[in-house]
């Protein structure tokens, strides 16, 4: 691809994954296996299609690229080997250099809070990313019921497990550019 | 650095990655996993310090994150000194392995790995995750069975083998089994004597990392998922995989199940432990949410009555037999009667 053309959204993508979505021939069979078809407003095929019409604003904004559960069966299914998931993921990281996320306020907390953990433990503490969740998301009593059954089962740990080479995993947030 | 392993010298050791959930909300996964391997004589070390895989938070936020957090447990695996690690966690798995693909694959990512997480790092550790290992131990499984000296639950139990997508998908990525129509669960679940039901929601997704964000759009699914096990005689749902555990376990009381008793969702470790003779205590069990013990009571039961059964037959035809002998003996000279010639 020439510079001019890695300008365009199609473009970058694939200057960023080897993914040409132009060879997608909207057949529709990524969004008829798509399990989160029924609640997204653009599914997968449509996004194959904002891209490659260069619709920027519209594939970058749409709440639909963060409903994708990136459960692959899009791309395990495409006759053409187009690869929608590796797309759409592609999107949402542009979505967020762009500044133009629209990630629903829940979905962007948790990604949050659960990398937050990893950042600060070095693993993942369950208990504490669930409280640090409900701060982020403002659901506070969310799965408040599920607590004590969680506790009696011994599910629930109120320490975090902490890794001893934490400065490694700061080493990586940092290089890769990520604050939680 | 090969700590306690268990081992029988038979197989080499495997560094096993629990990952975050083995060592929380699914520590049974870890138990029932522990004690299976030990009773194959599969030697598992932990790796020493491993940290967070950074599961679909870390890829869905960038995608060198997504390959670097992996990449250092496959660089401690491998400074450890070993060439096989065991991810029973489908998540872990999946990331393991997507970085290693990655990083052979993806140009530049090689050189600039060792940079990003600080280590030397040659890829060269394999990853694998719990199913395939027990279906490539399938055979020692069916000899354990058939020396365990109880009675198995599991002789005959209609199972649903639940892959979901993060072992099976993408299939350039886990490759161990078939991306669509999956068979190495019904495998073990067959190895274990019990039945693999054939049904239609194998592969699809439980609503994986929704669970805490949009808990609506995981019950639609899970509701879905159970809806057809059901349908296709299942009594139990097997994974293995924490977060499709935890939604359909945890999750199925907001299914608003419609008169049916909830259906158990076991890890796959969990069935083979209980066919060979482990005990429902040692496997954790008792830490699901929806209760296993009615199901597994009742498997005992039947077991213990078949077994009696079988016994009471083989009693009755050992004592014919002997009475035969002793007829023919007390007889033995004399013409034969018409009743007796069989």
């Amino acid at each position: 691809m020439t510079s001019e053309s890695r300008r365009t959204l199609a473009g970058e993508i694939f200057a960023a994954t080897g993914v040409n979505a132009a060879t997608c021939y909207q057949c529709g069979k990524c969004s008829a296996g798509c399990p989160m078809a029924s609640e997204s407003a653009l599914r997968p095929h449509a996004v194959m299609r904002l891209v490659m019409q260069d619709r920027r604003e519209q594939a970058l904004t749409d709440e639909s690229i963060w409903l994708c559960l990136t459960c692959e069966t899009c791309s395990a299914r495409c006759p053409n080997d187009c690869d929608p998931a590796r797309v759409i993921d592609a999107v949402r990281e542009l979505s967020i250099e762009a500044g133009s996320a629209d990630m629903p306020r829940t979905i962007s907390a948790f990604h949050k809070a659960f990398l937050e953990q990893i950042r600060s433990n070095g693993r993942l503490h369950e208990f504490g990313m669930v409280m640090d969740y409900k701060l982020r998301s403002g659901e506070l009593m969310k799965d408040v019921t599920s607590a004590p059954g969680m506790l009696t089962r011994g599910k629930l740990s109120f320490r975090a497990e902490r890794i001893e080479a934490l400065d490694e995993i700061r080493r990586i947030f940092e290089k890769c550019g990520v604050t939680p | 650095m090969r700590g306690d392993a268990v081992s029988d010298g038979a197989l080499a050791d495997i560094a096993y990655y629990p990952g975050c959930s083995l060592h929380g909300t699914s520590r049974e996964f870890d138990e029932s996993l522990r004690a299976v391997a030990a009773e194959l004589g599969i030697g598992i070390t932990e790796i020493s310090d491993w940290s967070c895989c950074g599961a679909s938070s870390g890829h869905t936020t960038d995608h060198l994150l997504g390959v670097a957090l992996p990449a250092r447990n496959l660089a401690l695996a491998e400074e450890q000194g070993y060439d096989t690690v065991l991810a029973p966690c489908a998540a872990c798995y999946n990331r393991l392995s997507a970085a290693r693909l990655a990083i052979a694959t993806e140009d530049g990512l090689a050189e600039r790995i060792p940079d990003v997480i600080g280590r030397r790092f040659g890829n060269t550790v394999q990853v694998r995750n719990a199913v395939e290992l027990l279906r490539d131990a399938a055979a020692s499984v069916e000899e354990k069975v058939a020396a365990t000296l109880t009675p198995n639950p599991l002789e005959g139990v209609k199972l649903a083998a639940y892959y979901g997508c993060l072992l099976v998908r993408p299939a350039e990525v886990c490759g161990y089994d078939d991306p669509e129509q999956p068979t190495s669960m019904d495998e073990v679940i067959s190895a274990c004597g019990a039945d693999a039901v054939d049904w239609n929601m194998k592969v699809e997704c439980c609503g994986g990392a929704f669970s805490v964000s949009r808990t609506s759009s995981v019950v639609r699914l899970g509701r879905a998922i159970i809806d057809d096990a059901r349908a296709h005689g299942a009594e139990a749902i097997v994974v293995a995989c924490p977060l499709c555990h935890s939604n359909l376990d945890l999750r199925q009381k907001a299914m608003a199940l419609r008169g049916e008793d909830p259906l158990p969702i076991l890890f796959v470790t969990q069935v083979v432990g209980l066919a060979v003779g482990l005990t429902p205590e040692s496997l954790g069990l008792e830490r699901h949410f929806v209760d296993t013990e009615p199901l597994i009571a009742r498997l005992i039961e039947q077991a213990a009555a078949r077994d009696a059964e079988e016994r009471r037959v083989k009693q009755e035809a050992a004592a014919k037999a002997a009475e035969r002998a002793a007829r023919q003996k007390a007889g033995a000279g004399a013409a034969p009667k018409d009743g007796d010639a069989q």
